[in-house]
């Protein structure tokens, strides 16, 4: 017998890698595209560094919105006891 | 002494204490003792299970050793510290369902119970073990000198009273309320940790008279406190992106995080937990971490770095705030260390003494050696912080990564590969640990990437090549994954 759950299980798992790596380019693309340069030419957003404002403060916003928006779209409820399952 | 600060304190231990001894009700009336003392019954709610994942692996480094660094090193650090928020929702999305269904059906209790369902080898477990003991032992060490240093520094009582104070307080309510406290409190203790966070980092943006002042003063004393590469540039980009292994993806890999998946009531509880973890982990990683670099100019010449957060939070705030506030680095070290000495006492009293010292153990015998166990490890943990060492956060992290380099594959790959066994996994468990121990100690940063990067990567690939060179000797067997 094929555990149907277990099918959403290895989906659901594979949608969080991806979010790690779209985190993970949103974070690290942010910091060191714009961060890069001279600290004297920084341009600055809401008084932060911009790099320092779209990796770690909009990013963050962003990737908070995007794991509730993928929740609602993708994740499915199941029950964790087997008798549930079986009956 | 500063009364005004001790008073919110106290109420917060007398909660604390409050909820133990509630919990303690349902330990006497439960049917399972184990189940109920070590796993709350299975009934935690999505709210509650997000706050003590987040409490638990938010801890003393996160409030007193982390805004240190950042203090120094300036926002380069808070980059690094905000590696951390795949911690909230990753580890749930990949341990969630299938761990939870799992778990239920092999009536695991403990992360090795799993284990040794999933691999039937003693060797496994016993190596489990070991690990979990030497390695969290040494992380409940960091914890406990992190809440002894606290509480020495708000009331002025040296460090041995305070010490015995801070682990007087745990010790209480984890033995007696075992796990149902300890996640409830977590619960209390996030909330604070967040509330804390946003008061704090209100309060010194206010002090340093607005963001675009403080940075101004920052660029004015060094730039490089404001670019992502740290005060000396010895944050670099491979560093940085190799130490999100560390402390954002390799969280998977952590029993004291990885048994919390074990313990929701239902999958709708986990999809809340994800959302809330993730918002609050995020809130306290990025709060706290700013604020350290924030008190740089409100607070200059600091140079013990434990010291800036309890320093700043009396300089800015008015006593009663501040004492809300000093509750935060309190209630994280507190949840930190009770969940960790709920995992090392589970793995001695289930996973040692029912499995190989006595089987026949019924509940009375079970219980006795629950409450002898817990208590007997946290005092042993007294003696040896009684002589702490320096920074927190590297010992802390050693313990972080010794324990990815052991567990991350032998968990992930044994509920997700059907052809993971029990030779795979030894193998790369054991070279997992010590290529950890050799890097870190002799190596420290091989190529100027993070030290556990290696051993991660290497345990991968030995885990796999062993298991397909094994694998024909398992063809019979069926699998429950």
């Amino acid at each position: 017998m094929k555990d149907q759950r277990f099918k959403i299980a290895h989906r659901e798992a594979l949608i969080g890698i991806g979010l790690v790596i779209v985190n993970f380019a949103i974070w690290f693309g942010f910091a060191y595209g714009l961060g890069s340069g001279d600290p004297a030419n920084y341009t600055y957003v809401f008084g932060f560094p911009a790099w320092f404002f779209y990796s770690c403060i909009a990013g963050t916003g962003f990737m908070i919105i995007l794991i509730w928006v993928v929740l609602k779209l993708f994740f499915k409820e199941v029950p964790f006891d087997d008798e549930e399952v079986d009956q | 002494m500063h009364w005004q600060v001790i008073v919110p304190l106290l109420l917060f231990l007398v909660i604390i204490f409050g909820i133990g001894i509630w919990s303690n009700k349902h330990i006497r009336s439960s049917n399972s003792f184990l189940q109920e003392y070590f796993l709350g019954g299975r009934e935690m709610g999505g709210f509650i299970l997000a706050m003590t994942m987040i409490a638990t692996y938010g801890s003393a480094s996160s409030f007193i050793g982390g805004p240190g660094v950042a203090y120094t090193k300036g926002l380069g650090w808070v980059l690094l510290a905000m590696a951390q928020l795949p911690a909230g929702y990753f580890v749930l999305m990949i341990f969630r369902k299938k761990f939870a269904i799992i778990a239920r059906r092999y009536q695991a209790i403990t992360l090795i119970d799993f284990l040794r369902e999933r691999y039937k080898s003693h060797v496994i477990v016993i190596l489990s073990a070991i690990s979990i003991i030497v390695f969290l032992f040494s992380a409940m060490m960091a914890q406990w000198v992190g809440g002894a240093r606290l509480i020495e520094s708000l009331t002025g009582l040296n460090y041995t009273t305070a010490l015995f104070i801070f682990a007087f307080s745990v010790l209480v309510y984890v033995i007696i309320g075992g796990f149902r406290a300890v996640a409830l409190t977590d619960a209390v203790q996030g909330s604070i940790m967040v509330i804390g966070t946003i008061i704090l980092l209100i309060g010194t943006v206010i002090a340093g008279g607005g963001i675009d002042n403080i940075m101004a003063s920052l660029v004015a004393e060094n730039p490089n406190l404001v670019s992502p590469f740290g005060a000396e540039g010895e944050l670099t980009p491979l560093y940085v992106s190799t130490f999100w292994i560390l402390i954002g993806i390799g969280v998977v890999g952590l029993p004291q995080i990885a048994v919390r998946a074990m313990s929701y009531k239902d999958s709708r509880s986990m999809h809340l937990a994800i959302i809330i973890g993730t918002i609050a982990i995020g809130t306290i990683m990025f709060g706290m971490h700013l604020i350290g670099v924030l008190a740089r100019p409100v607070l200059p010449g600091i140079e013990i770095g434990d010291k800036v957060m309890p320093l700043l939070t009396l300089k800015v705030l008015p006593p009663f705030l501040a004492g809300i506030v000093l509750a935060a680095p309190m209630a994280a070290t507190m949840s930190t260390v009770n969940a960790l000495l709920m995992l090392v006492s589970s793995t001695v009293v289930k996973d040692i003494y029912l499995n190989y010292i006595k089987p026949t153990a019924n509940d009375t015998e079970i219980k006795r050696a629950s409450f002898i166990v817990t208590a007997v490890i946290g005092l042993v943990v007294i003696i040896f912080a009684l002589n702490p060492p320096d920074l927190l956060v590297w010992l802390n992290l050693f313990a972080f990564g010794g324990l990815e380099a052991v567990f991350i594959w032998t968990v992930v790959l044994g509920l997700y590969w059907k052809k993971a066994n029990k030779y795979g996994a030894i193998v790369s468990m054991i070279s997992g640990m010590t290529l950890y121990i050799i890097i870190d100690r002799f190596y420290p940063s091989v190529f100027g990437m993070h030290t556990v990067t290696i051993p991660i990567v290497a345990s991968f690939f030995i885990f796999v090549i062993v298991s397909l060179l094994t694998s024909h000797k398992f063809k019979e067997e069926k699998l429950f994954i």
